[in-house]
């Protein structure tokens, strides 16, 4: 057997059922070998198309997801995507070829130190010199890919490896003496939160999305205790976006009643989140009246990184909240309700409404239709936050975006991982015409495989996000930001891939779009063309605190408020 | 403030580069590094000095531990003993000076290993302030070229760098 079907073999063993990938030079004995093996293999147009989407699929299984390209320029593409994984804790695998042992560091055709440029941006890497490592490197690999805190880990195989007669075992040990995750939380440290917990008035759960895994204990912990839950982008999901608990998201775009209970809790427990500062705002102003801050993380490193923690809890949310659970109680927090339901009821998400069709309104449109019954994928921009907004998910590992990179591209590769992990689920994404530029190439991999995902362009001819700030801190100088005079049609691009492509321009269509996007028995690009100089409100400027949220455009604040 | 961390590891390739990679790419601030193997094949010992609050020194620790290949890592806040060692190369012109320089080896206890008609070179073991104070010293007489070592440090005691009681302890 050689190096490259021993590869293969140690990936069946961990389970492996489909690579997203692109060949090359320095890779094509794998590939050569994959002709020959069960694995499904999904060809992508591009690189980062396929990390991407190995990374939908990790975050709408719950598996590993696993991403093959060749060396250097192959293994270079993947560089965003792989940082996008880290930033955003998801477990993916990448396999990249490299040149033959002899010419590594020779500067050889097609060669990069590729584990040199992905150190920082890996939770580990390795370079297989000796082919009877690989069922050990592999195991690893997806070893310390899922477990503790997950992240992406690559493996560099330089070609004349894979070549290599294999003559080692599969029976391979996990010998990682520096690697022992801690997942269960400290009893002591537990008890004293549940104290904490019962003395608070005005307590808060704050969940992230280190508690996708643990939605069944979140959904009862909340329930038991009767404490008010906010969710962060990449919590979505992880709590029902529609249970009377919830008061949605914190942060720049986050709701009036989240942020307002942040800002006057006396407690926070905080479950797998990292105090990003989309979430904090200004560190130093952020929930001023919070005397006690637990703080459940599975990475020791998060724990009072950024935010003073009085009980830390290092352990799995999982199992940490289902201890808690054995000791919790109800807690009376009558007053405090009142108090959050004054906010939520005073200031629900809203858009003003004008003549055009909106975007807010598309979102909210395509929630009422599928009951919030969908995965959603979005892109980087105002659209992912009207997203966020007004597309309450009800299931976990059902709102999958990029959040710590903030990497436009994402929306496509992420629905097509998302659609290969569930092809039973009704996949969305929710795109921006910029964001969808950035990677639409991959309408030939939905094309190749029949996916049944469902593009939803919300067209304003902006990069829109960029826009919105140049409206409120450059003063209105829109600098490189106009689309409109050079985007293509969308629906006739998805038609020259042979996809259904629908167009919706007017208030008056909205719903025959929305129903036609539905219904259609297979992909779909769908583009809205909304109004191009919508903001998204509320807005917490950046560096600012809760009581700097706008509620709405300052130019037409009265008109609002009236 | 300055501290003394010791960090053992796995000795795998790179694994120096993830450390300093992680100093430079989160901003802590590394003053000396000093890197040997020890007793146990296939483990590293390292000899860091950072300086900085708190808060930075707790995350520098947290942020090596992160790393899968460093098994243990200890901030030397205890009573330990941390010793640098230093090769200076001195300029000597004629025997007066050179005179003058033996009284300053001497009192320091340096140890000559070279000598050559116009220079000598001294080798000096101590902690970083006595290296500091050696040169000072030695600096009218025209200093050549140092080679320091950087900081290694290990505690008094019963102490140990220990893993895990299977392995031999560090
Ligand atoms: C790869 C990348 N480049 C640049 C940015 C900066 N950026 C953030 S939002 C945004 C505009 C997004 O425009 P679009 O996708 O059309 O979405 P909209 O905001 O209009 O909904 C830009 C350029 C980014 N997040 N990612």
């Amino acid at each position: 057997m050689k190096g490259s079907e021993a590869l293969l073999k140690a990936l069946e063993r961990e389970g492996v059922e489909v690579i997203f990938g692109h060949p090359g030079g320095a890779i094509m004995p794998v590939y050569d070998a994959l002709y020959d093996s069960p694995i499904r293999h999904i060809l992508v147009r591009h690189e980062q198309g396929g990390v991407h989407a190995a990374t939908a699929y990790a975050r709408a299984s719950g598996r590993v997801g696993v991403v093959m390209t060749t060396s250097g320029p192959g293994a270079l593409n993947l560089v965003t995507g792989l940082a996008d994984a880290y930033m955003d804790s998801t477990p993916v695998v990448a396999i990249t070829g490299n040149v033959p042992r002899a010419l590594i560091g020779s500067d050889a055709f097609q060669e990069a130190d590729v584990t040199g440029v992905t150190m920082p941006i890996t939770k580990h890497n390795y370079l297989v010199q000796d082919v009877n490592d690989i069922p050990r490197v592999v195991r690893e690999a997806f070893h310390i890919a899922s477990t503790g805190r997950p992240g992406p880990v690559l493996i560099d195989l330089p070609k004349d490896v894979q070549l290599s007669e294999f003559t080692g075992t599969f029976e391979v040990e996990l010998d990682l003496p520096g690697y022992k995750p801690t997942t269960k939380g400290h009893p002591k440290q537990i008890e004293r939160a549940l104290e904490a917990l019962e003395k608070a008035e005005k307590p808060i759960l704050m969940v992230g999305g280190g508690a996708q895994h643990a939605h069944g204990e979140l959904l009862a912990f909340a329930e038991k205790t009767g404490i008010p839950v906010i969710t962060t982008l990449m919590g979505l999901g992880a709590f029902p976006g529609h249970h009377p608990l919830w008061l949605g998201m914190p942060g720049m775009h986050g709701t009036v009643a989240a942020n307002r209970a942040i800002h006057h809790a006396d407690l926070i427990l905080a479950i797998g989140l990292r105090f990003d500062d989309r979430v904090t705002g200004k560190v130093s102003r952020f929930a001023p009246h919070a005397h006690t801050v637990i703080h459940v993380d599975i990475d020791p490193a998060e724990i009072g990184k950024l935010v003073r923690t009085h009980v830390p809890i290092v352990g799995d949310a999982r199992l940490v909240l289902r201890e808690m659970l054995k000791g919790a109680k109800p807690l009376r927090l009558a007053s405090w309700w009142r108090e959050l339901e004054d906010w939520r009821t005073r200031y629900p998400l809203r858009w003003k409404p004008r003549p055009h069709l909106q975007a807010p309104e598309v979102i909210r449109a395509f929630a009422e239709a599928t009951g919030g019954h969908a995965i959603v994928t979005t892109g980087v921009g105002q659209h992912q936050m009207f997203a966020a907004q007004y597309f309450p998910v009800t299931r976990p590992r059902s709102f999958i975006t990029s959040g710590g990179l903030g990497t436009m591209g994402v929306g496509l590769p992420f629905a097509i991982g998302a659609k290969v992990a569930r092809p039973e689920e009704l996949v969305i994404d929710f795109d921006g015409d910029g964001s969808f530029q950035m990677t639409l190439q991959e309408l030939a991999t939905v094309v190749k495989y029949g996916l049944d995902v469902k593009v939803v362009i919300l067209n304003n001819g902006y990069l829109g996000m960029v826009r919105q700030w140049q409206d409120l801190f450059h003063a209105k100088r829109y600098s490189e930001v106009y689309l409109a005079d050079s985007n293509p049609d969308f629906a006739r691009l998805a038609e020259a891939y042979g996809i259904k492509g629908v167009r919706v321009e007017r208030k008056e269509d909205l719903m025959k779009g929305v129903e036609a996007v539905l219904s259609a028995d297979g992909p779909v690009v769908a583009e809205f063309k909304v109004y191009h100089e919508e903001g998204v409100f509320p807005m917490i400027p950046a560096g600012g605190a809760a009581e700097d949220m706008i509620l709405e455009h300052p130019e037409e604040r009265e008109e609002v408020e009236a | 403030m300055r501290h003394v961390i010791s960090v053992l590891v796995q000795d795998h390739p790179r694994v120096l580069n993830r450390i300093t990679g992680l100093f430079a790419r989160r901003g802590f601030n590394l003053e000396s590094l000093a890197v040997g193997t020890t007793h146990v094949p296939g483990l590293s010992r390292i000899s860091l000095v950072v300086s900085g609050d708190d808060h930075t020194l707790e995350q520098v620790e947290k942020q090596l531990n992160r790393l899968i290949e460093v098994l243990k890592v200890t901030d030397h806040s205890e009573p330990h003993v941390e010793r640098e060692l230093a090769l200076v190369k001195v300029h000597v012109a004629g025997v007066e000076e050179r005179l003058a320089v033996k009284d300053i080896q001497e009192a320091f206890r340096a140890r000559v290993v070279d000598v050559a008609q116009k220079s000598l070179i001294l080798e000096l073991t101590g902690d970083s302030k006595k290296i500091d104070s050696f040169l000072e010293a030695l600096r009218p007489y025209g200093i050549l070229e140092v080679m320091r070592t950087g900081a290694v440090a290990m505690s008094r005691g019963e102490r140990t760098l220990k893993v895990r009681e299977k392995r031999e302890a560090v």
